[in-house]
């Protein structure tokens, strides 16, 4: 035990000169749902890319469940913002799912019934069994998202980590991924996902990690979700509404709804 | 079975077996999107042929080693490719730019080269403008057992490393979680692409070899939704292009073989480009026509069911022909009870899509596919009983 699904130390990642990210601590808990929070630039994506190696890191020190990152690339699964693919690319949804696979296959194993038993389950639990033999190009993009998830589910991870998993998607699909997520965290597993939505926070997740370049805070969604720690994080950019929505002045008075959003 | 001769047939064989490799190795350049890179490659061997024979004259020897002008041919391909790499890491051009500065540039000091060698080796250059676009008049069995070797490598390097390849190329980002270095695996793709460039050039030739490695791929991505059949039908189109071009340019004296090969390329993808079932040129132009069809006949016959005249000539004509009004634009009986039903049609949807607990099938909804298309006559029933009973129904 004590050894924490993630664990970064000091880490700093730059384009050119400017820092992106400077001096990043974090200490992901395991099994809960872990949203890293701050304003447009505040380096969310680029940490969570840093820590997969994705993009150089300047400084930093990853542990994985306590061992170094590339001895448990198995343990983890990304999930990256919809948007950096060719959707003309000659694949069908299935073939996507099965790029899951691989890394267990090995360079020149055979895809076995089973494994494809495995990829169909995966995209089963994605509701998107139907669509298994589309080329991908022809979903839309909230069904584009749910094939990257089913993807990151073939890989059997224990650590799942997500760019802006509910970005441009539909309320079907945004159900759907929540669902699976929760599934997944009453099994045990980590989830970490850089999320934009303030108002779905409390709902979501159980922690945040609150970040603007530098962290901000850390902790459980009523330690670490306030009304200080966001205009901390955000300054003037938060909408001036949305703190009061989120924070009521007084709790005697009838609470503003959410804002409406299909549960 | 034509008889063409002994090196004839050495030359089929080996140009098969050229396009083969071709095929299978420019299919995933494609699929990366680097086609481009390998004309770069090609043009940057000249240099590299031209000094190994000044090399190898220069030793004593008489400077017709293939092998060795090949290894020539890849020590200069890779220092053009190591430019390329540079020039667009490293500074700010792009790849196109830095492709276009590094093919010409060698291949002008590959000409250059050429024409030394011209004068001090008079008489004895051995022919190597043939490296320009190919000559088999001369082939021995032991050059094709080189291209033949040379192929196959390629060939089985690109077997082991389809899955990388192919995750690097659809998305670098996850393949680099997965614990691949995309820039490693590219350079692999790239190390592919020379091998069969250099081992090309005494069939087909440095100008013409890029054409085998794009236009087997480009075809065959006309004929199917999945990266492997595309890199199996590329390798099968490069082969039958390499085979049947090679026996086509023998059964004429002076015909060359490697512009006839890239010829039967281009035939198969023209042939590809109209005739593949659904993303062919002819396929899309049909569906075309039959979309418009159905959008005509429906609006024709709403227009017959809310008694509006038809001005539009296509619809006229469509709703003539079906024998669904009369010349002078009166519903026949049959375009009456047609238009009834279209009319009922659109009304069910508009039911169906004002009810929020319908949004999957209401996305259905595109103003031709008819109600029946998704609901069971059952479903049906209920729901015109249900319009009724709202006053939907007239």
């Amino acid at each position: 035990m004590g050894d924490a699904p993630l664990r970064v130390r000091g880490l700093t990642v730059s384009y050119g000169a400017s820092p992106a990210v400077f001096s990043a601590d974090m200490t992901v808990a395991p099994g809960a749902m872990t949203a890293i929070i701050g304003p447009n630039g505040a380096g969310k994506s680029t940490l969570l890319k840093a820590v997969l190696g994705i993009v150089p890191r300047v400084s930093g020190q990853i542990e994985v469940f306590g061992a170094a990152l590339e001895r448990q690339r198995a343990r983890i699964a990304y999930v990256p913002q919809r948007a950096s693919v060719d959707w003309d690319f000659p694949t069908r949804v299935i073939d996507v799912v099965e790029m899951g696979l691989y890394r267990r296959v090995g360079l020149i194993g055979r895809l076995t019934r089973q494994h494809r038993a495995t990829a169909g389950d995966c995209l089963a639990r994605v509701g998107m069994s139907d669509f298994a033999t589309r080329q991908i190009g022809q979903l839309s993009g909230g069904q584009q998202q749910r094939v990257f998830l089913a993807r990151a589910l073939a890989q059997g991870a224990d650590l799942y980590m997500l760019d802006e998993p509910f970005a441009g998607v539909d309320a079907a699909t945004e159900k759907a991924i929540i669902d699976v997520l929760k599934s997944l965290k009453d099994e045990g597993r980590t989830i970490l996902a850089v999320h934009h939505d303030l108002s779905t926070v409390p709902d979501y997740f159980d922690r945040v990690f609150v970040i603007n370049k530098s962290p901000v805070a850390e902790g459980t969604v009523a330690q670490a979700f306030t009304q200080d720690t966001l205009q901390q994080a955000y300054g003037g950019r938060l909408a001036t509404g949305l703190l009061d929505q989120l924070f009521p002045a007084t709790p005697a008075a009838a609470a503003p709804a959410f804002p409406a959003r299909p549960s | 079975m034509i008889d063409i001769g002994y090196n004839a047939t050495l030359v089929a064989i080996g140009a098969g077996l050229l396009g083969i490799a071709a095929g299978v190795i420019g299919a995933f350049l494609y699929l990366r999107k680097r086609s481009l890179v390998s004309d770069a490659i090609s043009h940057a061997t000249l240099p590299g042929v031209a000094l190994a024979f000044l090399v190898m004259v220069a030793l004593g020897g008489d400077g017709r080693n293939l092998v060795a002008l090949l290894a020539g041919a890849a020590l200069s391909a890779l220092a053009g490719l190591g430019v390329v790499h540079w020039l667009n890491q490293r500074t700010r051009l792009g790849e196109d730019a830095a492709i276009g500065a590094v093919l010409s540039v060698f291949f002008g000091f590959g000409v250059v080269l050429l024409t030394v060698i011209q004068t001090i080796g008079a008489g004895r250059q051995a022919g190597l403008e043939t490296f320009l676009l190919g000559s088999t008049a001369g082939m021995l069995r032991a050059d094709a057992w080189v291209i033949a070797a040379g192929g196959a490598l390629s060939l089985l390097a690109c077997t082991i490393l389809r899955r990388p390849m192919t995750m690097v190329s659809f998305d670098p980002e996850y393949a680099a979680t997965q614990g691949l270095n995309p820039a490693r695996v590219d350079m692999a793709m790239m190390a592919l692409a020379l091998a069969v460039t250099v081992v090309g050039l005494k069939i087909v030739g440095l100008i013409l070899i890029v054409a085998l490695l794009i236009l087997p791929a480009v075809a065959a991505r006309f004929w199917t939704e999945r990266s492997e059949v595309v890199a199996l039908l590329a390798g099968l189109f490069g082969g039958v292009s390499g085979t049947a071009g090679a026996v086509i340019s023998s059964l004429a004296p002076d015909l060359p073989t490697g512009p006839i090969i890239v010829l039967v390329a281009a035939a198969v993808f023209i042939a590809s480009l109209l005739l593949a079932p659904q993303r062919g040129v002819m396929a899309g132009a049909l569906e075309w026509l039959r979309f418009r069809h159905r959008v005509h006949m429906r609006q024709g016959l709403l227009a017959l069911a809310h008694g509006h005249t038809v001005y539009e000539p296509y619809t006229m004509r469509l709703l003539r022909g079906a024998g669904l009004i009369r010349a002078d634009g009166v519903a026949t009986e049959k375009g009456r009870a047609h238009a009834a039903r279209a009319a009922l049609d659109e009304r069910r949807w508009q039911h169906l899509r004002s009810r929020s607990e319908n949004a999957a099938l209401a996305a259905r909804y595109d103003g031709l596919t008819p109600v029946e298309t998704w609901l069971t006559p059952d479903q049906i029933a209920t729901l015109d009983r249900e319009m009724t009973g709202s006053g939907g129904a007239a």
